[in-house]
């Protein structure tokens, strides 16, 4: 892949001045050691996200789609290449350090929800501002406001368990925004959720993109993600097979609504 | 990044907090912290009653009545103003195997019981593998882990341990009760008792610690990709 590929993000951004790479990955390279056999899950992955940009990452299970997922939001390290967020090198980092780009850098948000059950809504989405450092009234006033942004602010006290599945993933879309992170992650982020729910989700993340600025990158497959992409990014055996811009995918997204 | 480390706030976890998700992360799983503070409660009530019997039984002998040491005697203690020189010795010794039988049986009890809080410890850390996953996503450093689970087998410990003083100590005043009457009451050793009660808290709480410790540790070298992983 070239460099005029990587930086040729599409979408909204087209000057090419402003744009900043928040993730890169160059030449990563990831193999699992299973028993006897080695697996390569990445076989050498350059890419670029920028700033900004709503980045899919497509490809079937098996793909080195999480794995690159991972790689990208901190939580693995590659076997070679090198991971930059942020202009950091991750592999440099120690415990600590990761830590707290885990806390400040990066917003997770999970198939599975993965909220907190003996905590309310609120306190849900104000835990990263504690680890923070954040005081609990400037923690409060910021995860209501959140709340708030995600239509849920009545429902502050609520429980995880007293909260439907695309609540509990709205409170988690509040809680990736927490600290104000550079890059939001989304792992399957409508897996578990029905298509209105889901689409729901993909709206609210698209929202939040395009006017608080965050940078998202969703590992999915669910084709309702296209549309709003403004670049979608196919794995194929550990390579990427392809990139592509939102307008090029228009044509693609009435294919396979029309299958 | 370490400059920009040094810049901003660090990363950390109250203890009021600590205390707060602790107690109701026990609080969630009521029923199955009951039973493993059962175990903490029924070795710290034998603990308790072995040590308040001996002090009782002190208390009674250091009494030196003729009617108490008649009821001693009935139920097979020395009184240390026997007949005959000879079977005083006997019977010193007899008490002194029946003392360190009873350690014995104390630090297996003990040993029980720490077993089943690690092992209930862990089968928790193991349930909640997407929840610590998720708080290292968040942010979490390896030591708020840690504090959490200990501080939650502190809980435990202190509930158990107290509950268990009151138990062992109630089982064994009414046994000595059935055997001594009111004599219980006229001896009663309370300085001693509660010098029990102090050290079976410490033991208690002690023994929970330890427990918890390699659960913890366990749980906080979680890798927080755990929370990625779907099962359900």
């Amino acid at each position: 892949m070239t460099e005029e590929q990587q930086a040729g993000s599409g979408g909204a951004a087209t000057a090419e001045e402003e744009q900043r790479t928040v993730v890169r990955t160059q030449k990563v390279e990831k193999t699992y050691v299973m028993g006897q056999t080695t697996v390569s899950a990445l076989r050498g992955v350059d890419l670029g996200v920028i700033q900004g940009e709503y980045m899919s990452i497509m490809g079937p299970s098996g793909s080195g789609k999480s794995t690159l997922f991972n790689m990208v939001g901190g939580l693995d390290k590659p076997t070679d290449g090198k991971v930059y967020i942020d202009e950091v090198d991750v592999a440099q980092l120690d415990a600590y350090e990761l830590a707290w780009l885990r806390c400040r850098k990066i917003g997770y948000i999970f198939q599975s929800f993965n909220l907190i059950p003996v905590m309310t809504a609120l306190e849900n989405v104000t835990l990263p501002m504690v680890f923070a450092g954040l005081t609990s009234d400037e923690s409060r006033d910021k995860g209501m406001d959140l709340l708030a942004k995600v239509g849920l602010q009545d429902r502050h006290s609520h429980k995880p368990f007293e909260l439907s599945g695309g609540q509990q993933q709205r409170v988690a879309v509040a809680r990736a925004l927490a600290n104000d992170p550079a890059v939001v992650l989304a792992d399957e982020p409508t897996g578990n959720l029905d298509l209105r729910t889901g689409t729901e989700i993909i709206e609210l993340l698209r929202s939040m993109n395009e006017t608080s600025g965050v940078t998202v990158i969703s590992a999915t497959h669910d084709h309702k993600m296209l549309n709003v992409s403004d670049r979608v990014v196919w794995i194929a055996d550990g390579r990427i097979e392809r990139i592509a811009l939102r307008e090029d995918l228009d044509i693609e997204v009435t294919q396979v609504e029309g299958e | 990044m370490p400059a920009e480390l040094a810049g901003g706030r660090n990363i950390v976890l109250p203890f009021s907090k600590t205390v707060e998700i602790s107690f109701r992360s026990l609080k969630i799983r009521f029923g199955r912290s009951l039973i493993t503070t059962s175990g903490v409660i029924l070795a710290i009530a034998f603990l308790m009653s072995v040590w308040s019997n001996n002090a009782i039984i002190d208390g009674l002998r250091g009494a030196n009545k003729n009617d108490i040491n008649l009821l001693l005697m009935q139920n097979g203690i020395e009184t240390g103003i026997s007949e005959g020189g000879q079977s005083s010795a006997e019977a010193q010794a007899r008490m002194q195997e029946d003392a360190s039988k009873q350690q014995w049986l104390i630090a297996l009890s003990l040993l029980v019981c720490v077993v089943g809080i690690a092992n209930a410890m862990l089968m928790s850390v193991t349930e909640r593998f997407r929840e610590i996953g998720t708080m290292k996503c968040l942010g979490a450093l390896d030591s708020f882990i840690v504090r959490l689970f200990l501080l939650e087998s502190t809980f435990q410990g202190l509930a158990g341990t107290s509950l268990g003083i009151l138990i062992g100590l109630a089982m064994t005043m009414l046994l000595a009760m059935m055997d001594y009457g009111y004599f219980v009451f006229d001896y009663f050793p309370s300085a001693s008792i509660v010098q029990s009660a102090g050290y079976a808290l410490v033991v208690g709480t002690v023994l929970s610690l330890v427990g918890a410790m390699l659960p913890a540790y366990r749980a906080a070298k979680m890798e927080p990709v755990e929370a990625m992983r779907v099962e359900n």
